[in-house]
C-alpha cells in the first residue's frame, strides 16, 4: 500500500484523531493524536491489508523552540513489505503517552530508552526504568536545555569548562 | 513437612569471560535451571548521540566505528548512506564498489570472531586461534587500505576516503583462495562435532513469530526462518548486480531457531559474502573514488530513516536536520540493542551453561547496544 | 620398604641396636619425600608441556622467552606463585578455606603409598592396593567442596557441587573398569597385576580380551572426568564460572590445586599402565630401574593423550555429563565385567 492509501485508512477509522500527513518526502509520515498511540497501533498491526509487525524504531525528539516533544515511530511489514511513519506531539512539562509495549514487544527496551533520555513517560508499560544511564542519574541528556551534574558518588562527571566539544558550562 | 526452596539470585558480570563485553545478566535460578535471565545494559554508554547533536556530519564518522566496533565498515556505511540520502548526493560508482568489498571483507572478519568465542564459550579453546589466524589477513588488507585494523574511518559521506592500494586485488583474490580449506576444517572440527551439536541444538529455540515481535534482525532472524535480507529485499548501494544466496535455518540438527541454526547460518554467510567479494572484484569499475562534498557541509531541513544489513542485524540511521551544520538530532538503531532485548524469551527454563550457549549465538557487541 | 629393611638390617647388623620401626619409618618418610620431590618436578615440567602442546596445536609458539624455548617457564611459574601476595577474601571460613588445597593434594598424593613403579620400587606392597588407591583419591571430593563452600561467592559453591556430583557418578564406572582388569589377574595388588602381564606385549591385559580393551577406554573417559579435564572441565569451565571452585584463590594455594590436577593426571595414566598396558614390563631388558622409567613413560604418554583431548574437543554441559555417566558408562561397565566373566569361564 502506499503511504497515501495507509493514511486514507487510518482517516477512515480514527477519524480526527489522525493530524497530518506528509507525502512529498523520503519517509512519509502521519501525525496522530498522542491519546491515541496505542489504538492505533494495534489497529495497524491486527488490520491484514496494513500487518504492520515490525516496529523499526522508536525515538524521541525535543523540539524546545515548539515547546514540543515528539515521539516518531518507524513501522514495517515484513508480509505486505510497506513502510511508514508515526508521530505523535506531546508537552514539554509533562510528556506522556500510552505505551506499545504489548502491541510490539520491541518497544519494550525502546520506551525505556526514551524515557531515559528524554523523560517521556509511556504509560502502561510494565517495567518503565532507566537503561542506559544508572538508576540514580539527574536529568535526561538528550533535551536540549539539559544541564550535567557535576558529580556522581564522589566521581567529577564533566571537565573543566573550555574543555572538549558536548557541552559543559 | 514441606521443603522450603529459595530461588537464587545471581549477577553474571559484567566482568565475566562469558559475555562478550560489558553486560550484567541478572539470574533467577533454582539449581542449574533459570527461570529468569534479564540483561542489565548500560555500562558502555559513551553518549554518541548526544556527541551526533555537538559535531558536524563529516565529524561524526568516527564515532560511527566505534558503536560495533567489530564491524566498523557496516557502521560507516549505514551513516554515510544516510547522510547522503538526506543530500539527496550520489556516490561514484567506483567508490560503490569499493564499500561492498569493504563491508563485505568486514562481514566475514566478524563472522570469524564470532565463530572463534563462540567455540571458546563452549570449552573448544582451538577454533579460537584458527579464526583469529584468518582474520588477520583481513586486517592487514583493511591497514593497508586505510591505516587501521580495528576503527577504519574509511567509508566518508560521498564516498571512500582514497582508492584502494595497488596490489589489493590480487591479495584479496589470494585470501578467498584461501579460505574454503579453514572453513572445512572448522566444520570438521567445530560444527559438526558431537558435543558441540548436543550443545547448542534444541537451546535457545527462537520463533519466528518473537523474533518479528521483538525486532530482531540478521542472522538470528534468518535462522529462525525468515528469508529476509536487507541486501536482497530492498537493495542498496550495488547489490542487485551480484549474484548470492541468502542461508536460512532450516533446523538441520535440532528444531528452526536454535542456537545451531544460527551459528550456522552466520558460517554459510561467510561463503556467500566471500562469493560477493569475488563477483565486486572482478566487476570493480574506473573513477573517482569520492564526490565532491563541501567542507561546510549543510544539509537542508527534513529527516530520513536508512537501514543497511550489518553482520549482526539491521542497522538503522535516523537523522533529523535543521539546516545548520551538526545534526538536530540523530538516532542510531542498532541490531544487538534489538536482538538482545529478546534474551528473556528464549531462555525461558534453559541451564546456566545454556544461557552462555545462547548469549554467544546472538552474537552482540556491546559497543552496538550502549553506543 | 619393609623387604627394604629387613634386607638394611641383614647387611648392616650394627643398626640393630635401632628399634626396627624406626628404621621403617625413616625409610617410609624418605620414600614419601623423594616422591613428593618427584612429583612436585613432573607436575612442574607437565605445566611447561601442557602450554606447549597446546600451542602447537593452536598455530602458535607457547613459551618462548625463558630459556630455550621457554624450557625455564617451569620454574618462572612457581616462583611467581610462591612469591605472590597471600590474599583471604574477607567473609571466607577462613579454616576450610586454608585446609581445602592440601586436603585436594593430600587425596591425590596419598595414592602414590601403594603404586608400584616397578617390581623392586614401591613404598609398601598393600594387598589391596587398587582399592585402597580408589578410596584415598575419593578424598578429593571433600577438598574440593570445602574450597568451593568456603570461598563465600555464589560462582565457587556452583563449580563446588557441580564436580562433587560429577565425581561421585564418575566413579562407579571407574570402579568397574577396574574391576574388569581385577577379575583378569585374580588380584588387588598392584605388582601381581603387572606380572600376570609379563612376557611380551600380547600378554598386556588391553589385548587379552575384547572386554578388556573396552575397559581400558572405558577406564580413561571415565577417568577423565575424575580429574576434572575437558570434556569434563565443568567445575573449572572458565567460560562460565571464571574459574569455578578455585576463583579466590591465588599464590601458593591456588599452585596446590594445579599441583594436585596434573598429579591426578599422572595417577590416572600410571594405573592405566599398571592394569592395561603392561606397567613396567618393557621390550627387551628391564630391571627395577629401567622398569621405572619405562611405566613412568607409558603413563606420561596417555597424560599427552588426556592434553590433546583437552586442546580440541568443546566441554559437556551438567546434565549431558550426568547422562553419560548414569545412562550410558555404567550400563557399558557392567556389560564388560559381565563379559569378562564369560570369557574368562569360556576360555
Amino acid at each position: 500500500m502506499t503511504p497515501q492509501e495507509i493514511h486514507n485508512k487510518l482517516k477512515e477509522k480514527f477519524g480526527d484523531r489522525i493530524l497530518d500527513f506528509k507525502g512529498d518526502v523520503p519517509n512519509p509520515w502521519i501525525r496522530i493524536e498522542a491519546r491515541a498511540a496505542a489504538d492505533i497501533a494495534l489497529f495497524l498491526r491486527d488490520e491484514p491489508s496494513l500487518a504492520f509487525d515490525f516496529l523499526m524504531c522508536l525515538s524521541g525528539l525535543d523540539w524546545p523552540q515548539k515547546e514540543k516533544q515528539e515521539v516518531v515511530y518507524h513501522l514495517f511489514s515484513m508480509s505486505l513489505r510497506h513502510m511508514i511513519v508515526l508521530r505523535a506531539e506531546l508537552s514539554r512539562e509533562n510528556p506522556r503517552i500510552p505505551s506499545v509495549e504489548k502491541v510490539w514487544p520491541a518497544a519494550n527496551w525502546h520506551e525505556r530508552e526514551a524515557f531515559d533520555l528524554f523523560g517521556i513517560v509511556f504509560e502502561g508499560h510494565s517495567d518503565l526504568r532507566r537503561i542506559l544511564l544508572p538508576e540514580d542519574w539527574e536529568g535526561h541528556p538528550l533535551r536540549k536545555d539539559y544541564k550535567v551534574q557535576k558529580s556522581y558518588h564522589g566521581i567529577r562527571v564533566m571537565n573543566p569548562p573550555g574543555g572538549p566539544a558536548g557541552g559543559g558550562d | 513437612m514441606a521443603i522450603y526452596t529459595e530461588e537464587m539470585l545471581v549477577n553474571m558480570g559484567p566482568q565475566h569471560p562469558s559475555t562478550h563485553g560489558v553486560l550484567n545478566l541478572k539470574l533467577k535460578t533454582d539449581g542449574e535451571i533459570v527461570h529468569d535471565a534479564r540483561p542489565n545494559i548500560g555500562y558502555l554508554h559513551r553518549c554518541a548521540e548526544k556527541i551526533g547533536e555537538n559535531v558536524t556530519y563529516a565529524q561524526f564518522v568516527p564515532y560511527t566505528d566505534r558503536m560495533d566496533y567489530v564491524a566498523a565498515m557496516n557502521q560507516n556505511l549505514g551513516y554515510a548512506l544516510a547522510v547522503e540520502k538526506l543530500m539527496g548526493l550520489e556516490a561514484p560508482p567506483r567508490a560503490n564498489f569499493i564499500r561492498v568489498i569493504m563491508a563485505e571483507m568486514n562481514r566475514i572478519a566478524s563472522h570469524l570472531l564470532f565463530m572463534s568465542c563462540y567455540g571458546l564459550d563452549m570449552g573448544a579453546f582451538t577454533p579460537f586461534l584458527y579464526g583469529f589466524r584468518e582474520r588477520e589477513m583481513i586486517l592487514d588488507l583493511f591497514e593497508q587500505t586505510c591505516g587501521a585494523r580495528l576503527t577504519y574511518n574509511y567509508i566518508r559521506i560521498g564516498g571512500v576516503l582514497s582508492d584502494l592500494p595497488p596490489g589489493f586485488a590480487d591479495k584479496a583474490r589470494k585470501f578467498l583462495d584461501y579460505l574454503p580449506p579453514r572453513l572445512k576444517e572448522y566444520h570438521d572440527i567445530l560444527s559438526y562435532n558431537r558435543i558441540f551439536v548436543e550443545r547448542t541444538a534444541n537451546v535457545g529455540i527462537m520463533s519466528k513469530e518473537i523474533a518479528i515481535a521483538y525486532g530482531v534482525t540478521g542472522p538470528a532472524l534468518r535462522a529462525s526462518g525468515v528469508k529476509w535480507d536487507l541486501r536482497k529485499d530492498q537493495p542498496y548501494l550495488v547489490y542487485d548486480q551480484f549474484d548470492f544466496n541468502v542461508p536460512v535455518g532450516t533446523g538441520e540438527m535440532g528444531a528452526v531457531g536454535d542456537c545451531w541454526d544460527r551459528y550456522m547460518v552466520r558460517m554459510r554467510e561467510i561463503e556467500e559474502s566471500a562469493k560477493i567479494v569475488r563477483q565486486a572484484l572482478d566487476m570493480l569499475p574506473e573513477g573517482e573514488t569520492r564526490a565532491k562534498v563541501p567542507k561546510a557541509l549543510k544539509i537542508p531541513p527534513g529527516e530520513i530513516f536508512v537501514r543497511t544489513e550489518a553482520p549482526r542485524g539491521e542497522i538503522g540511521y535516523y537523522i533529523v536536520s535543521d539546516g545548520g551544520l551538526k545534526p538536530y538530532r540523530l538516532k542510531v538503531r542498532t541490531p544487538s540493542f534489538c536482538n538482545l532485548s529478546a534474551f528473556h524469551e528464549i531462555t525461558r527454563g534453559a541451564m546456566i551453561a545454556d544461557i552462555v550457549a545462547i548469549l554467544g549465538s546472538i552474537d552482540i557487541v556491546l559497543g552496538d547496544i550502549d553506543r | 620398604m619393609v623387604e627394604l629393611t629387613d634386607i638394611l638390617l641383614r647387611s648392616f647388623p650394627i643398626l640393630k641396636i635401632i628399634p626396627r620401626d624406626l628404621i621403617l619409618g625413616t625409610l617410609i618418610i624418605i620414600g614419601a619425600a623423594l616422591v613428593l620431590a618427584f612429583l612436585v618436578v613432573l607436575a612442574a615440567v607437565s605445566t611447561y608441556i601442557e602450554r606447549k602442546v597446546a600451542a602447537h596445536i593452536q598455530a602458535r609458539l607457547g613459551p618462548m622467552r625463558v630459556g630455550w624455548h621457554g624450557l625455564l617457564q617451569f620454574i618462572a611459574d612457581p616462583i611467581k606463585l610462591l612469591l605472590k601476595e597471600d590474599i583471604i577474601p574477607t567473609n571466607v571460613d577462613k579454616p576450610l578455606f586454608i585446609l581445602a588445597p592440601y586436603i585436594v593434594f593430600c587425596g591425590s598424593f596419598g595414592a602414590f603409598a601403594a603404586l608400584p613403579f616397578s617390581s623392586r620400587l614401591y613404598i609398601s606392597n598393600l594387598n589391596v592396593g587398587i582399592f585402597y588407591i580408589m578410596a584415598v583419591t575419593s578424598l578429593v571430593v571433600i577438598g574440593i567442596i570445602m574450597a568451593g563452600w568456603s570461598s563465600n561467592s555464589k560462582w565457587s559453591l556452583f563449580g563446588a557441587m557441580r564436580s562433587a556430583a560429577q565425581i561421585v557418578s564418575y566413579e562407579i564406572p571407574v570402579a568397574l573398569a577396574i574391576l574388569v582388569a581385577v577379575s583378569a589377574a585374580g588380584s588387588l595388588n598392584l605388582r601381581d597385576i603387572v606380572q600376570a602381564q609379563g612376557g611380551g606385549i600380547h600378554r598386556w591385559f588391553v589385548f587379552r580380551s575384547p572386554f578388556l580393551f573396552l575397559a581400558f577406554f572405558l577406564y580413561f573417559v571415565s577417568s577423565l572426568a575424575e580429574v576434572n579435564r575437558t570434556p569434563f572441565d565443568l567445575p573449572e569451565a572458565e567460560s562460565e564460572l571464571v574459574a569455578g571452585y578455585h576463583t579466590e584463590y591465588s599464590g601458593l594455594r591456588f599452585a596446590f590445586f594445579f599441583l594436585s590436577e596434573y598429579v591426578d593426571m599422572f595417577l590416572v595414566g600410571a594405573i592405566a599402565t599398571s592394569l592395561f598396558l603392561g606397567g613396567w614390563n618393557g621390550p627387551v631388558f628391564y630391571g627395577p630401574i629401567s622398569g621405572a622409567v619405562i611405566f613412568i613413560a607409558k603413563a606420561y604418554l596417555l597424560v599427552l593423550v588426556m592434553m590433546w583431548i583437552r586442546w580440541t574437543v568443546p566441554r559437556l554441559r551438567v546434565d549431558q555429563l550426568m547422562h553419560m555417566s548414569w545412562k550410558v558408562l555404567t550400563p557399558f561397565a557392567f556389560a564388560c565385567l559381565l563379559g569378562q566373566g564369560a570369557w574368562m569361564v569360556l576360555w
